[in-house]
């Protein structure tokens, strides 16, 4: 079997040609995946780049990207196969009164009048697929048992058709942000990988990246910025997508320096609730009395 | 796989790690088996995440799994080569420490610095953020200060404390920052010295555990990795008692409660929302069976209303029990929804109510914070008095225990040997609809020295000891 990558090294460096900086965690998690043939389990907290290391991925192995949003009443139909019913009426009613029934029937549950959804799709695919799961805690949990089979067997069950097996282990990722404990048979099935905001070395380089035009101190600066904001007690904690606009305002405002004031005025990219942004900016300013009118 | 010391090290290791109380199951113990042998096995962070990604599969037992992992395989890789540690004091088998701070023998080339010098390259190291020389200092600092004697039985906790006691590392972090103002061309403002300040602690922190690692491997290196796994076994953050939680513990109790909460409101919204049918509603289904000319045809059911109950939270924040009071109160008004109307009230020898703080607050850890130190509880001496805070409850909100309240007690009933005034509780379940007692104490020290709660629980429903977040989780699930 043809693995996709060499070494561990080889997927670091192929996915930060593709803008996506991993740490070594992530490399190992991806480049195992890969020799053991296993579905990856990506958790953490929102807007720290699960999906997105899909994405990249999926680009750097050249892979379409077959991607299933889940959500509270996703079902077989929607997520797996379904029956052209309309089609299938079609054909009864052009047949006409002559027609041999079991004939008919055979050709009605053919392949022809199968609607394939995504897990189906990326089963069948002929060419390199990467299968992305998004969400999965947003299934319920008897929802869940219809990954159970692909995920361990790469194949569907059709009743009417038989077992439709891969031609290839496709990459999987499923993402989840742990709004639920996930259930152990689908966690026994996957690696787990816990994708935590980075560190600040990390979290500069990305910006850096990503933020086209703003300069070394800038982004240092954010970097720190953001780490300390996170350290706050806070009810949702800046991302790394809210910490790339942030810095991305920044750039397009002018700012080469950010000081309370600037920080003050911008602090609104970064945080989301009102009780996190009087925190924050309280420990932005420089006096403390000066922010009951700044603030408000 | 014809590598069997290796085969045997991951054994145990994965014993180990389901007796520190993580669920490994055998098909994820033959995946790390599988996974090590595409890894190079000298690259100690790639088998760290080999063998993590398969067998740990919850992020909160991410930390369990790190201490594990150090104490078996901490002189594998080759920065820790035996050499280095047989050239620790071990090996040679030195009496005690001379006295602390005294520079002891073998200690390679940092071992003839005073400690003026060794504090200063400590300064330098952190200020630079010099990993390398960060993690030689830690070495240095455990080898001369934590005063480490073979087969003595202490655990790593008192080696550390040692070392940290001698290394000031509050001050250090104060001298770090004069330094850096000094350094600064003009003043620093607020915001900078801010991040200066989280900097420094961070590297500090890092430091801490450098010892902390290096203290660990020692130890190992003196007793051998099972007896060593044993000791450093710590609870997972679900399992660990309220009671005796260290400071950090503490901390990671708060940080669990957040995920906790939330999975817990959305598992209930949902039990709610996917709630059966109600009962048969006879009336309806017999109006309906009219027009089937009274052949009562089409079943009618009830709207699902379970009833949501009225919660009345008395609690216990002398010393002891806060901790305990401050999770449950927290957990209760997170998942606050699933209640008509919840009420707390707090207690020591007096007893106030303490509603008005969660009411239209969107931080629950503040409005708990502000319930300890605000709240007006102490009556004659701040000692706990159950049978007075239950009398001045029943005289003042007495008349609000109705039909459709739960009332919720949560303390150990150590009474001080006061009066217990138990027929107040007694009177409370005939009016309330249910009375529990929480207790954060382990069952079997019920009812010794000047506990009570034997005499209170007779009155009670339901008598339930909760000493952590499982047990917690699990009554607030079985309350609504």
């Amino acid at each position: 079997m043809d693995f996709r990558f060499e070494d561990v090294d080889g997927v670091r460096t192929s996915l930060s040609e593709a803008n996506y900086l991993a740490d070594d965690g992530i490399a190992g998690v991806v480049y195992l995946a890969d020799r053991l043939g296993k579905p990856i389990l990506v958790e953490g907290p929102a807007g720290t780049g699960k999906t997105q290391l899909a994405q990249s991925v999926a680009e750097i192995t050249g892979a379409r990207l077959i991607r299933l949003q889940c959500y509270e009443g996703l079902d077989e139909s929607k997520a797996l196969y379904e029956w052209n019913y309309k089609k299938q009426l079609l054909r009864i009613q052009a047949s006409g009164d002559d027609n041999d029934w079991s004939e008919i029937e055979d050709d009605l549950f053919s392949e022809e009048f199968l609607l394939t959804r995504p897990l189906l799709e990326a089963i069948r695919a002929e060419d390199p697929v990467l299968l992305l799961v998004d969400e999965v805690d947003r299934l319920e949990v008897e929802t869940e048992a219809l990954l159970l089979e692909i995920l361990s067997e790469y194949q569907v069950s059709i009743p009417e058709l038989g077992t439709v097996k891969a031609n290839q282990v496709p990459l999987v990722f499923l993402t989840s942000n742990a709004t639920r404990e996930l259930s152990e048979a689908l966690k026994r099935r996957c690696l787990y990988l816990y994708i935590d905001y980075p560190d600040l070395e990390r979290e500069r380089e990305i910006v850096m990246a990503k933020v086209p035009g703003i300069d070394a101190n800038l982004a240092d600066q954010v970097a720190r910025i953001v780490r300390s904001v996170r350290q706050l007690d806070l009810k949702k904690s800046p991302s790394v997508s809210e910490t790339l606009d942030w810095a991305r305002t920044l750039v397009l405002l002018g700012i080469s320096k950010v000081d309370a004031q600037a920080a003050t005025d911008t602090v609104n990219i970064l945080l989301k609730y009102r009780t996190d942004i009087d925190k924050a900016v309280k420990e932005f300013a420089d006096r403390p009395d000066d922010l009951v009118d700044g603030g408000a | 796989m014809e590598d069997t010391p290796l085969l045997n090290l991951l054994s145990g290791f994965i014993v180990e790690l389901r007796q520190a109380g993580l669920p490994v199951s055998l098909t994820e113990n033959l995946d790390a088996m599988e996974a090590v042998t595409h890894i190079p096995i000298h690259d100690r962070d790639a088998f760290k995440y080999a063998l993590g990604s398969t067998l740990v599969k919850n992020h909160a037992h991410w930390r369990t799994f790190e201490v594990v992992f150090e104490v078996y395989f901490s002189m594998r890789g080759d920065e820790y080569s035996l050499a280095e540690v047989g050239e620790g004091d071990e090996a040679e088998g030195e009496p005690g420490p001379p006295g602390e701070g005294a520079p002891q023998g073998g200690g390679g080339a940092m071992s003839g610095l005073t400690p003026e010098q060794l504090a200063e390259m400590l300064m330098k190291a952190l200020m630079n953020g010099d990993q390398a020389m960060l993690r030689a200092l830690a070495r240095q600092a455990v080898m001369r200060y934590a005063g480490m004697e073979p087969g003595r039985p202490v655990g790593g906790t008192y080696y550390l404390y040692r070392t940290l006691r001698n290394l000031d590392l509050d001050g250090v972090l104060e001298d770090l920052m004069d330094a850096a103002r000094d350094e600064a061309p003009e003043d620093l403002t607020q915001l900078e010295e801010r991040l200066e300040r989280d900097e420094f602690s961070d590297r500090i922190e890092q430091l801490k555990q450098e010892i902390e690692a290096e203290i660990r491997r020692r130890l190992v290196a003196d007793r051998g990795i099972e007896a060593m796994a044993r000791t450093l076994r710590k609870p997972l953050p679900e399992d660990v008692d309220f009671m005796h939680a260290s400071r950090e513990e503490m901390a990671d109790l708060r940080k669990a409660i957040y995920p906790l909460t939330r999975k817990l409101a959305v598992r209930l919204a949902r039990k709610r929302r996917h709630g059966r049918k109600g009962p048969l509603d006879f009336r309806n289904t017999i109006r309906h069976s009219l027009s089937y000319g009274g052949v009562p045809a089409e079943p009618k059911f009830r709207f699902p209303r379970p009833a949501k109950p009225e919660i009345m939270v008395v609690a216990d924040i002398s010393g002891s029990v806060a901790a305990f009071a401050r999770f449950t109160l927290h957990l209760v008004y997170a998942i606050s929804g699933q209640f008509s109307k919840v009420r707390s009230f707090v207690f020591i020898d007096g007893l106030d109510e303490v509603t008005g703080f969660f009411e239209g607050v969107e931080d629950i850890g503040e409005a708990v914070h502000r319930v300890n130190t605000e709240a007006d509880v102490v009556w004659v001496d701040g000692h706990s008095d159950y049978g007075h805070a239950f009398g001045v409850f029943w005289e003042r909100f007495g008349k609000d225990v109705g039909p459709k309240t739960t009332v919720m007690i949560l303390g150990d009933a150590r009474n001080n040997y006061h009066a217990s005034q138990s027929w107040i509780i007694k009177d409370m379940q005939h009016k309330a609809r249910k009375v529990y007692w929480l207790n954060p104490e382990p069952r079997a020290y019920w009812d010794t020295g000047d506990s009570i709660v034997g005499e209170y629980s007779t009155h009670c429903e339901g008598t339930f000891e909760v000493r952590n977040l499982r047990q917690l989780e699990a009554f607030v699930e079985k309350l609504v």
